[in-house]
Parts: structure tokens; sequence; C-alpha cells
């Protein structure tokens, strides 16, 4: 068995309109017996940025201590938080530090920048970034979980709209619906709401870690707008 | 108390006692990470699995029990060995895994919480002296790592009685039941079928022998003796021994 399979563990983060969701499983197992049922896999950096960091367990809490030291000496020195894109880079940086002994873990990090606008991106363990526009996810339920969300989430309307009527090529979307008159409005609403993020993400978690042996026993949610930061507990098939 | 500051003791690697002597290192290939290394004891054949320790939260309290075999391949050196150290007034370290690791380890992690305690004139708490026991394991596992499991249980006046499960690896986990070894397949499944929180004394060394007996009939290399410790608001000591063999004295010639 691999060594990022040792521990088990699925996390997935999602984009919406003014928010993102981040999930994980809460299961910590050594290889096929499970420890426990409550394993904290996304950890808060400040109120806007979180991250979820799957793979070996001893690696998830040396690399969270690590980088919770290194953000909270960015806050002494520059008196503000981290904006998400520089702690990427930042995490980017301390994972490749260890290249050829690396941390066996890879992070989720997720985030509202500048305007809150929502930010996310995943790593592998020595630091390639992955930026993405709608979802990403890491663990060892990721191939299931790369065709749920595919599949859950919110699929972009207009595009296909503007694809069928042969609009869309080597445009923009605002271009695109520029062309055939529609609202500037109306284009924010193919995003997610936060509730419909909240269920999308739920069900993409739950029947993902469900095809998973080694990871899930329950899932952790925790939904960030500007506002306000809203964490669930899901129950799910508890084996 | 103030344990949140006493958490940074993780940190203050300045404060605690410096080896003196190395340790033997792993031959390392500088240019390729050796996930092998993760498994130290898959080569010698996994004994480290054959020692059993496992415990509980109850209501106050917490209990670690653990065989009492020292074993060296098919041979048992002795079968009164307490693998259950007390740290300190309060809190209670069963460890299993390699014998000169544990014992090493064990010793190490001792001496340095009542340095602490000596320094600072407050002993740590338990979440502290979980968090230092995982960041020392946690320092050796890529220079040369321990081979010993640890489940650390201890009571706070503020928190009460609480359990961590520390892997080899250094996984920290805060547990209401753990177990280790061979063993642990059977404890924690009766664990899981018996447990349930704030469980009385009486139920809890119940559940306890409940488990050994499950061992003793179900483990085909089990070991026959245990010893039981608890710690409460009363301080850490030795509960009881379960013993079905007993060291044969040495008669007189």
């Amino acid at each position: 068995m691999s060594i990022f399979e040792y521990n088990g563990s699925a996390v997935v983060a999602m984009v919406g309109k003014n928010c993102f969701a981040i999930a994980s499983d809460r299961r910590l197992g050594v290889n096929l017996q499970t420890i426990a049922t409550d394993f904290q896999r996304i950890f808060k950096i400040h109120d806007k940025l979180y991250i979820g960091l799957s793979g070996l367990a001893t690696d998830v809490q040396t690399l969270y201590q690590r980088l919770v030291f290194r953000h909270k000496l960015y806050q002494l020195r520059e008196e503000r938080d981290m904006k998400p894109q520089t702690f990427a880079s930042l995490v980017s940086a301390v994972l490749y530090e260890k290249r050829f002994g690396p941390y066996l873990c890879m992070p989720v990090i997720a985030g509202l920048g500048e305007d809150d606008v929502p930010f996310i991106c995943t790593m592998d363990c020595i630091g390639a970034k992955e930026l993405a526009k709608d979802f990403v996810v890491s663990g060892t339920a990721s191939e299931s979980l790369y065709g749920a969300c595919e599949s859950m989430y919110k699929p972009n309307m207009v595009t296909y709209y503007f694809e069928a009527l042969g609009l869309t090529h080597g445009k923009t979307m605002e271009q695109g619906a520029n062309c055939i008159g529609v609202q500037k409005e109306n284009q924010y609403k193919l995003l997610e709401e936060p509730e419909e993020l909240f269920e999308t993400i739920s069900q993409a978690l739950l029947s993902s870690v469900d095809r998973d042996c080694l990871s899930g026993w329950g899932g952790h949610v925790l939904l960030v707008t500007p506002t306000e930061v809203q964490e669930r507990t899901l129950k799910s098939r508890m084996d | 108390m103030c344990s949140k500051s006493q958490r940074s003791v993780a940190f203050r690697f300045h404060r605690i006692l410096r080896r003196t002597t190395n340790r033997p290192c792993f031959p390392r290939l500088r240019s390729s990470f050796d996930t092998a290394a993760f498994f130290p004891d898959r080569r010698e054949g996994s004994k480290k699995e054959m020692e059993c320790v496992f415990g509980l939260v109850g209501d106050g309290f917490a209990l670690v029990a653990a065989d009492t075999s020292a074993v060296h391949s098919i041979l048992v050196h002795k079968s009164n060995e307490d693998k259950v150290m007390i740290l300190d007034s309060h809190k209670l370290l069963g460890a299993s895994g390699e014998a000169g690791d544990r014992v090493q380890f064990t010793e190490y992690i001792q001496k340095n919480v009542h340095l602490y305690e000596f320094r600072n004139g407050i002993p740590l708490a338990t979440a502290a002296a979980a968090n230092f026991t995982r960041g020392e394991l946690a320092l050796a596992l890529r220079k040369n790592p321990y081979s010993v499991n640890i489940l650390l249980a201890g009571y706070d006046k503020d928190v009460g009685a609480s359990l961590y499960y520390i892997d080899y690896i250094a996984t920290l986990h805060k547990v209401d039941k753990g177990a280790f070894g061979y063993g642990s397949y059977f404890a924690l499944s009766m664990m899981d079928r018996h447990y349930h929180s704030g469980m009385s004394l009486e139920e809890a060394v119940d559940l306890v022998d409940k488990c050994i007996i499950e061992i003793r009939s179900r483990l085909v290399v089990a070991p026959p003796n245990f010893v039981i410790k608890i710690v409460d608001k009363d301080g850490a000591r030795e509960y009881a021994w379960r013993e079905s063999i007993k060291d044969a004295g040495v008669s007189a010639a």
C-alpha cells in the first residue's frame, strides 16, 4: 500500500458566488483499521482562508503547524492577513524545500481574496500548484471526487448555449453574452448560491467517499461567505 | 491553568534536555526518498505488533492496560515487564514497540516532563505533554525514527481525564478509546461494543477484563500477563495485574 494511502483522506473545495466551500472526510485509519472518526483535516489560517490537507496524518499535523507559524510571523510583520494567492505560493515553497524528502500530503487551499473573490487551488506533495475556477480535490478518493464534482457542479449554462450558437469560439463569456444581449447581472447567476453550493459539495463528497474504503465515516463541510462561516458535520455511511 | 502557554513548550526546543550521544542513523541515499524508511518494522518482521497496549477514558479517570512480556524472537525474556510508565503525578505513558526504543524514548519524555516542572514550578498539562511527545517523534522521524507507539493518559483539573493516541510516525489524536498491536483488533472491537462515555470504574475494569480475555483466547501469540494502571484526580497509580503465568522464582540449589 502506498504511503499516501496509509491514513486515508478525502478533501474537496468548490467555488460559489462570492463564497467557497471546503469539505473533508473524518476518518483516521492505519491501513485498513479505523482509529478515529473525528479527525480534523481542514484548518483555519485566518477568517477568510482555509487549508485542507490530505495524505499522511503526521505530515498533515507537522505541515499545519509550520504554516500557521509562518502566517503568524507574516501577520506580525505586515500587520494584516495573507492573501490566498500569496499563501498558496508560501505553501508551494515550503513543500518544495523538502523536494528530496517531501511532506507526504497534498494541500487544498481555499480563500476569499481581494473584493471577496473566491480562490481555490491544490498542489501535489512537492508544491506544483494547480489553480482551478470550479473545484479542486485531493486524497485517496480523488478519482471518485473528480467524477462526482464534474457532474454535480452546476454547469456553466450560458457557455453551453453559446457553444450551441457557435459564439464562444475565441471569446470570453462576457463578450459571448454581449453578442446575444444577455444582461451582465444574469451572468453571475451561473455560479452557485451558498446554500446550493453546500448541497452540491456535500453530495459530491458523500457519494465519492462511499466508494472508497479508506475515507469516509462522516464529513465536515465549511461554507465561507464574506460575512459568515458555516461549519457543518455530515452523517454518512459509517463504514 | 495556563495550558495555552504550556502548549508552546513544543516549540521551545532550547529548553529540553539535549541528547549527549548520537542514535544510529539509517544509511541514506541522498538523491531519493525512501518510503520504506517509514515502515522500519517491516524489515524485522513486525515483531512490534505482538505487544498489546490499550486504554479508555471513563468518568473522571483514564485506564491504560499493557501486556507485560519482554519477547525476543521466540524467547520470552520475562513476563513482568512494566510497559506503562508513570510520567508524573497525573500522567501515564503506555508504550509498545521495539524494546530499546521504548525504554529510551519513554525515559527521555519522562525526564523532560520532570525538567519542565522543576524549571517552571508547575506541571505540564496532558495536552502539552502529548504535543511535546509528538514533536519529539516527528523530529526524529526523518532522521532516525523511534518505533514506539504511545497511549498517553492524564488528568487535568480543568479538562478532566483525557487519552492521546500517538503513532510511531507521530500521528497525534485525542481519543476516548485506543489500542496498539495485534491485540488492538480484539480490544477495539470489544470496546466498540461495550464502551460508552462516562463509564464508572467497575464498568471500565470489567471492559478491560473482557478485552484481556478476548486477547488471551483468540490471539495465537497471546501475552499471558497484563498490567492495568489508572489516572484520576488522586493521581497516577497501578491498579491491578492480571496474571495467568507467574514467573517461577529461583529455587535454592
